[in-house]
């Protein structure tokens, strides 16, 4: 006999985890489906988000002593996240990746891991080993208070924080795809990933595109960072390398390069882990195995992932 | 009978000039001169000879060890260059083959499970299982390209990790201790020196074999995958087949290697294998080139006693100071600027030190303390609590070197001068305190760097793309 009230909780759960891993894949997949990029940077610059985020939060007095209203010092987090997450990114783009433009397709691969590795190790110099916690449930405290309690709707616990963050989720991305189907820097966004070299001769600006679409990809990758720590607390150095895999893991299952895809394979993962935590044997421990097989499944039936577009290679 | 000059018949010019364009690339040049009276055999006997002998001449622990990182290093390298440089893949999750391999010697031959096999037994066993393991790994993205086998390999090397972690069988993150040491026909090993002696064998036994792969059309084949594989596969090469095959061969050699490391070790854990040592690795096959194996020898040999010496601040100090007058011998020209910019850095470090002393002397160490760094601490200031400082340092240092970067003529020269004395600053006022961070924060900043100035390595062939 199923639990329903475990099941409906896990779903909700896993729905905000998977929020999460979507929000990180969203910016994967936008660079991705411009410069057919890998960028395994991605997950620690979400890690970087996170820091700035905390940083934030401990700059104006801590989530125990606040000294403006908790939603606004909530928005400043996110604002300031996105802006020094999404200048990293172009600053990666600008150092690492655009001198290898031409390069083999190895070569920007292997520079993305240097990246990647370069900023988790330099994260742990500057900000130590030790695991940060935002407090989150000191929110609730204080002269501002934070309704911490949200919902309780029969056997189901919806904190406003899990609200706020499968909220942002869909409203970041539904943003991302207007921005990419209707404006005109969407317009040139797709142009440059179908054929660069034709929209320069259009007379695009590539080189600008692409610095826009890591600037939007990392902004969205730190407001993720925000998330996380809202939502779970603790950030340390090494939540960028493990998140990101998920959330890499989450763009292919939902087909990389593919904005609704990554929203679907990340909310998949995050089920996933949350099914598998609560029912299959090993739980918690053992979560990842269980996603790695379901990136195993959907590769071996699927190739291009669920959403995934066939992709004609040209010669 | 004459050289013909000039391109032959059949053959465009293009293709005719290849070995010439190919001829300008660094210290290859050398290694070409070399090679004509020396082939690569002999060069490679030399080598084994002279490793022999270190062998034998150090009696220090100490170097013994290092040597003997430095050779399962090197064949570990030599076995991710299968899948890299010869084949063009990117195996993320070598590192996880590697731990199988010693895992298989810690249940094979201790006393966990009361097992004892034959070492002889236990290698073959753990060669040929990761080699199919590498088989199954890659083997759902196979009709895919690069990206997806990315991916797969690099969420397998944290699935190993984490499993190794977790699991009761391995004792989760306790590791497997007391392992048997190795022993061939009853004779036991024992001492490092010995151990040195057997890594010795089995690099060369790595490096043989490979070095017959790749002079068969196996490995030439592999090579024209990595080229272009859709070419290749129109011309009749089983190119699935052949990326399966380099996985195996990657994926043995780590086995293999990992059981040496098992049995030396000891005690092994499964932070033994983890990201680190996979950035090592890559750090080692790109520094030496990509493809080349003599490359990934000495790759191999400067990343790891490179990153010895990190571990002690005297080595280190003088590592970085030194790569830093190679740098600078190498780079820096037209050669008169060498003297203006090494005597701008000294002169501004005086001055500035000088100024910190007088102004700050509560926050900085005082500028003499005797001994050999008596002229060292009148140059560059020590802060007396370097945490803050040292940070901010840091991150300010690299805004300022890839500011630099953007820079062009003079400009950039002129910068370097106070670029190398925030470097100095920094290296002495916090990378130096955290060796071992600072040794990953290296090796990740090298690949990039050398991916982008550099991607052939030190002895890797310049590579012409095609488009």
């Amino acid at each position: 006999m199923i639990n329903w009230d475990q099941f409906v909780q896990l779903t909700v759960n896993g729905l905000t985890d998977g929020a999460i891993y979507a929000l990180i894949a969203l910016g994967f997949s936008i660079v991705y489906g411009i410069l057919k990029l890998l960028n395994f940077a991605q997950g620690d610059v979400f890690m970087i988000g996170s820091f700035i985020g905390f940083f934030v939060l401990t700059g104006f007095g801590g989530p125990d002593a606040p000294v403006m209203p908790i939603p606004v010092l909530i928005l400043l987090m996110f604002v300031f996240a996105m802006i020094g997450a999404g200048l990293l990114g172009v600053v990666i783009e600008r150092f690492a990746y655009r001198p290898l433009r031409n390069a083999p397709r190895i070569a920007p691969l292997i520079s993305a891991l240097g990246v990647s590795f370069f900023l988790q190790n330099s994260a742990l110099l500057l900000f130590g080993p030790e695991i940060r916690s935002y407090d989150t449930f000191e929110l609730g405290s204080g002269e501002y208070a934070f309704p911490s309690s949200g919902i309780q709707w029969g056997p189901l616990n919806l904190s406003i924080l899990r609200m706020l963050t499968i909220g942002l989720a869909i409203i970041l991305c539904v943003l991302l795809t207007l921005l990419v189907a209707k404006t005109q820097i969407g317009k040139a966004m797709r142009a440059t990933a179908v054929d660069r070299e034709a929209a320069t001769m259009m007379g695009i600006d590539t080189d600008r595109v692409i610095a826009f679409a890591f600037f939007v990809g990392s902004a969205i990758s730190g407001a993720a960072g925000v998330m996380f720590g809202l939502l779970l607390d603790n950030i340390s150095n090494t939540i960028g390398f493990e998140n990101g895999l998920k959330a890499f893991t989450a763009a292919v299952i939902g087909g990389i390069g593919s904005i609704p895809g990554a929203m679907l394979g990340g909310l998949l993962v995050g089920l996933a882990e949350a099914y598998s935590a609560g029912y299959l044997p090993g739980g918690v421990t053992f979560q990842d195995v269980w996603v790695f097989s379901l990136l195993v499944l959907v590769l071996l039936i699927r190739p291009t992932g669920l959403l995934g577009k066939t992709d004609i290679r040209k010669v | 009978m004459t050289e013909p000059t000039g391109p032959r018949i059949g053959a465009d010019e293009w293709v005719a000039r290849q070995e010439e364009r190919l001829k300008d690339s660094g210290l290859s040049r050398f290694g070409e001169r070399l090679g004509k009276r020396i082939t690569p055999p002999m060069r490679f006997g030399l080598l084994v000879v002279g490793l022999a002998i270190f062998g034998i001449a150090t009696s220090d622990q100490y170097y013994q060890r290092v040597g003997f990182n430095t050779l399962y290093y090197a064949a570990l390298a030599l076995g991710l260059n299968v899948v890299v440089g010869w084949a063009g893949l990117l195996d993320l999750g070598y590192v996880a083959f590697f731990g199988l391999g010693a895992y298989a010697y810690a249940f094979l031959d201790s006393p966990q499970y009361g097992l004892h096999w034959p070492t002889l037994a236990t290698m073959a066993l753990a060669c040929l299982g990761c080699a199919v393991v590498g088989v199954l790994v890659s083997l759902p993205s196979r009709r895919l390209f690069g990206d997806y086998l990315a991916i797969i390999t690099l969420f397998f090397g944290q699935i190993f990790y984490n499993l190794v972690g977790n699991l009761n069988a391995t004792n989760g993150p306790n590791g497997l201790t007391n392992l048997d040491p190795l022993g061939f026909f009853g004779l036991h090993i024992n001492t490092v020196r010995q151990y040195y002696y057997v890594a010795l064998v089995v690099f060369v036994g790595v490096v043989v074999v490979l070095w017959l792969v790749n002079q068969s059309r196996t490995g030439r084949a592999w090579r024209s995958m990595r080229e272009d594989s859709m070419a290749a596969q129109l011309l009749g090469m089983p190119v699935n087949w052949l990326k399966l095959l380099a996985f195996a061969f990657g994926a043995g050699v780590a086995g293999l290697t990992g059981t040496v490391f098992a049995a030396l070790e000891v005690n092994i854990f499964p932070s033994n294998f983890y990201l680190d040592v996979l950035i090592t690795l890559y750090a080692i096959v790109i520094l030496g080139g990509a493809g080349s194996m003599a490359g990934v020898m000495l790759g191999a040999f400067t990343i790891i006693v490179g990153l010895e010496l990190l571990s002690t601040p005297d080595n280190a100090r003088l590592l970085f100071y030194g790569g830093i007058a190679l740098g600078l011998v190498l780079w820096l020209r037209p050669l008169r600027w060498i003297p203006i910019v090494v005597g701008g850095t000294i002169a501004l470090g005086f001055v500035v030190n000088a100024i910190a002393t007088a102004v700050w002397a509560s926050g900085t160490k005082p500028t003499s303390f005797g001994g050999q760094s008596q002229t060292m601490s009148s140059w560059v200031v020590e802060l007396t609590d370097p945490t803050k400082a040292g940070a901010y340092g840091y991150a300010i240092l690299i805004g300022a070197v890839l500011g630099m970067t953007l820079l062009k003529g003079w400009m950039r020269k002129v910068a370097l001068i106070p670029v190398l004395y925030l470097a100095a600053f920094v290296w002495e006022n916090e990378l130096v305190l955290n060796p071992s961070v600072t040794a990953l924060i290296i090796l990740g900043a090298l690949l990039v760097a050398l991916m982008i100035v550099r991607p052939a390595g030190l002895l890797g062939k310049a590579r012409v793309e095609i488009v």
